[in-house]
């Protein structure tokens, strides 16, 4: 498949394989984190890993958008779901996220009518065919998804489309990776930045990592050999003692991202004073929720949510996953109690996430520890 | 290590069904053993093979039913009824049979369109005569509007045991290739485009076909021929994990070696799809000696449907139970069961 072959050339990644063995510095261990779940699944698809020198770890970070929301917000969908009248849409894999009782397709068994769509229009477009439902979308994601949702708003507001509400649970990059800088637990030699937020958000958001923290950051695409040459520009860096944004996507991701995406957003949503994250606790101006001018349109306003915070299942370690603090494996349900069939947490849930790309492909890998604070 | 051993004891612990218990994959199959084979289970249901392999005084017939219910009831390449009777002649096959006679029974929900159901039933005639098979029984019922899915139909049917052939999971051993009588993915992907929500133009077409001539053309190979089945719902991975879970072994994929239409895996690439769970209606999966190998490819190439068949891979003793996959890019991976419908990514 043209366009796609050239990013997944076995050839090419022996050359690079060969190459980073010989960069990688002798006298030390490296851990790099992929912030975004879509790495972390290419990673363990591929085979990325197994082209690895030793002493070069890859640890998974919390960018997977179905991964992060929390419990109490499951059960804030799901009330809504039961709601009267309501077609409750939402992308497929958050049907299958537990909340504190039952998940989605477990409210649909009994009745609610939740339906999947591929796109926030698609929900938009169901109101619009079926004016005597009210239609609620299930917004989530980084500011990857936030744009598609900012724009099905505008053409709502602008159609007039009374009968449409969305449930916002956008979050944004930055903060999360903030959080994970500054707790102690772990060492992290540099990141490899998600490709499809940055191509919203741009690689200049990223600047305080170098300057704050002194760690690298490339930004990457979602090829493995996008992933293995993202690695490689992150352990020359560091084999040469610098520490700078570089954009190893450069075939979509510019300095200042999407200025029409960071428009429509801007338009439509604003930050929370602060959003409760899986397994990162409350994290200040992180999330965000639609603007006053849009209240109509806005599920949380229209209904009443329980609005709670409920505490993760006690077993799920999704929240030291989410921080790279212990491996899928190294979870004391995982795979047992927890599997993709009947997950407990999100990590197992999602496609984007650690647990679940670790269980479906990368059962056969010896199990290496995490690096050590 | 026992394979029995090895596996968990499965168990519903769902209060009730939910889609995921129809997909094909890990669920299904809990469903099926915890459930169904607890309360009906006798020596010959208990294989689960694709067919039931019964004695009837001498002669070997296979028995096997199926439900066919898809939206929409038309798509490219096939339609319900010719569905119905290809999935029904095809577990047949598999079971190294060959397909005599079928019946089937209709549920129509009040509001059908009559032309619409007649087109259906000529569509089951004409891959009825193609597979050699006559519909020897029916049954039909109507059920009120919003009651049904527009139309199911349940077909089974009955084979006769083709004698040079004796197949199952435990006459697999190291060292054999497994082939693929040709293109991955079609059907499910033409079906996932013909409901309309996806806006994707592609043209692809499902591969619902017989393939009792594919199947019958290897019962040549006698012994040589280990095992055989059709990988319909949840893809060649989900049947092959089926298989190594059954007999202890290995499979080990070749990622170049499999053959998916370009299409089938653009749409598949875009919607974040895996063409190795996604279903097939007219594709054979054989596992065949060592030494004759080569002789399997060339008997299923001969066969127009069988002109894209390859050898994908090989039978390996550890680690036991997995289906591994050797990537393009040079590294590996587990192939897991599907868990759940394959869902499209988000971002």
């Amino acid at each position: 498949m043209r366009y796609i072959d050239e990013y997944r050339s076995g050839g090419l990644a022996r050359a690079l394989a060969s190459e980073l063995a010989e960069t990688m510095p002798q006298d030390r261990a490296l851990a790099l984190m992929e912030v975004c779940g879509g790495h972390t699944h290419a990673i363990y698809k591929h085979g990325i890993d197994e082209l690895l020198p030793p002493g070069l770890e890859l640890v998974h970070g919390p960018g997977c958008p179905v991964c992060v929301i929390p419990v109490g917000r499951v059960d804030d969908a799901i009330s809504l779901a039961l709601e009267p009248n309501v077609v409750f849409t939402t992308f497929g894999d958050m049907m299958r996220v537990p909340g504190s009782k039952g998940s989605l397709l477990d409210a649909r068994s009994r009745g609610a009518d939740v339906r999947m769509v591929y796109s926030p229009l698609d929900a938009l477009e169901l109101a619009s065919a079926n004016p005597e439902r009210e239609v609620i979308f299930f917004a989530i994601g980084f500011e990857t998804t936030a744009p598609s949702t900012a724009v099905t708003l505008l053409r709502a507001q602008a159609l007039g489309i009374e009968n449409f509400s969305v449930f916002c649970n956008h979050v944004t990059i930055g903060p999360p990776l903030k959080a994970i800088l500054d707790a102690p637990e772990l060492r992290l030699d540099g990141l490899i930045a998600p490709g499809h937020v940055s191509a919203v958000i741009g690689s200049r958001p990223y600047d305080f990592i170098a300057s704050d923290y002194g760690r690298p950051v490339v930004v990457a695409g979602f090829e493995p050999l996008d992933i293995l040459q993202s690695v490689l520009m992150l352990v020359r860096q560091l084999a040469a003692g610098r520490a700078e944004v570089e954009n190893q996507y450069t075939r979509l991701v510019r300095r200042d991202g999407n200025p029409r995406a960071l428009e429509a957003i801007e338009q439509t949503m604003e930050l929370r004073d602060s959003f409760e994250w899986r397994g990162l606790g409350s994290i200040p101006s992180s999330g965000l929720r639609l603007r006053e001018e849009l209240a109509d349109w806005d599920a949380e306003r229209r209904y009443e949510v329980p609005g709670v915070s409920v505490p993760d299942h006690k077993a799920c370690q999704c929240g030291q996953v989410l921080r790279g603090l212990v491996k899928p494996w190294e979870c004391k349900v995982f795979g047992t109690a927890c599997t993709p069939e009947s997950p407990i947490g999100t990590c197992m849930v999602s496609s984007e996430g650690a647990c679940a790309a670790y269980y479906h492909y990368g059962r056969n890998r010896p199990k290496r520890g995490t690096v050590p604070a | 290590m026992s394979e029995k051993a090895s596996r968990r004891r499965p168990r519903v612990r769902d209060e009730r069904i939910t889609l995921v218990h129809g997909a094909g994959g890990k669920a299904t199959r809990d469903l099926v053993e915890a459930l169904f084979l607890e309360e009906l289970g006798n020596p010959l249901l208990d294989p689960l093979g694709d067919s039931a392999l019964i004695d009837a005084g001498g002669v070997k017939l296979a028995f096997t039913t199926d439900a066919h219910v898809v939206q929409p009831l038309f798509y490219p390449g096939g339609d319900i009824g010719s569905l119905a009777v290809n999935g029904t002649v095809n577990d047949i096959a598999v079971a190294g049979a060959r397909p005599i006679a079928l019946s089937a029974a209709f549920v129509l929900e009040e509001g059908l369109s009559t032309a619409d159901l007649r087109r259906v039933v000529a569509s089951m005639a004409e891959a009825a005569q193609e597979a050699g098979v006559v519909v020897a029984a029916g049954d039909t019922k109507v059920v009120e509007h919003g009651r049904g899915d527009g139309l199911t139909i349940t077909t089974s049917g009955v084979g006769l045991v083709d004698d040079r052939v004796s197949l199952g999971a435990e006459k697999v051993r190291p060292g054999d290739k497994v082939l693929v009588s040709g293109t991955l993915g079609d059907h499910g992907m033409a079906v996932m485009i013909a409901r309309g929500n996806l806006e994707l133009e592609l043209e692809i077409e499902s591969d619902s076909a017989s393939i009792f001539p594919l199947a019958e053309s290897l019962f040549a190979l006698g012994e040589d021929l280990r095992w055989l089945r059709d990988p319909t719902r949840g893809g060649l991975a989900t049947t092959l994990n089926e298989l190594t879970e059954a007999s202890g072994l290995c499979v080990v994929l070749e990622e170049k070696a499999l053959p998916i239409r370009e299409q089938v895996a653009a749409a598949c690439e875009i919607l974040g799809l895996d063409p190795l769970y996604v279903a097939n209606e007219g594709k054979l999966i054989a596992v065949v000696a060592p030494a004759r190998f080569e002789e399997a490819l060339a008997l299923l190439r001969a066969h127009p449907l069988g002109a894209d068949a390859q050898v994908v891979g090989e039978i390996e003793p550890e680690p036991k139970g997995l289906v591994l996959l050797q990537t393009a890019f040079g590294g590996s991976r587990v192939v897991d069961m599907l868990s759940g419908d394959p869902l499209p990514r988000i971002c």
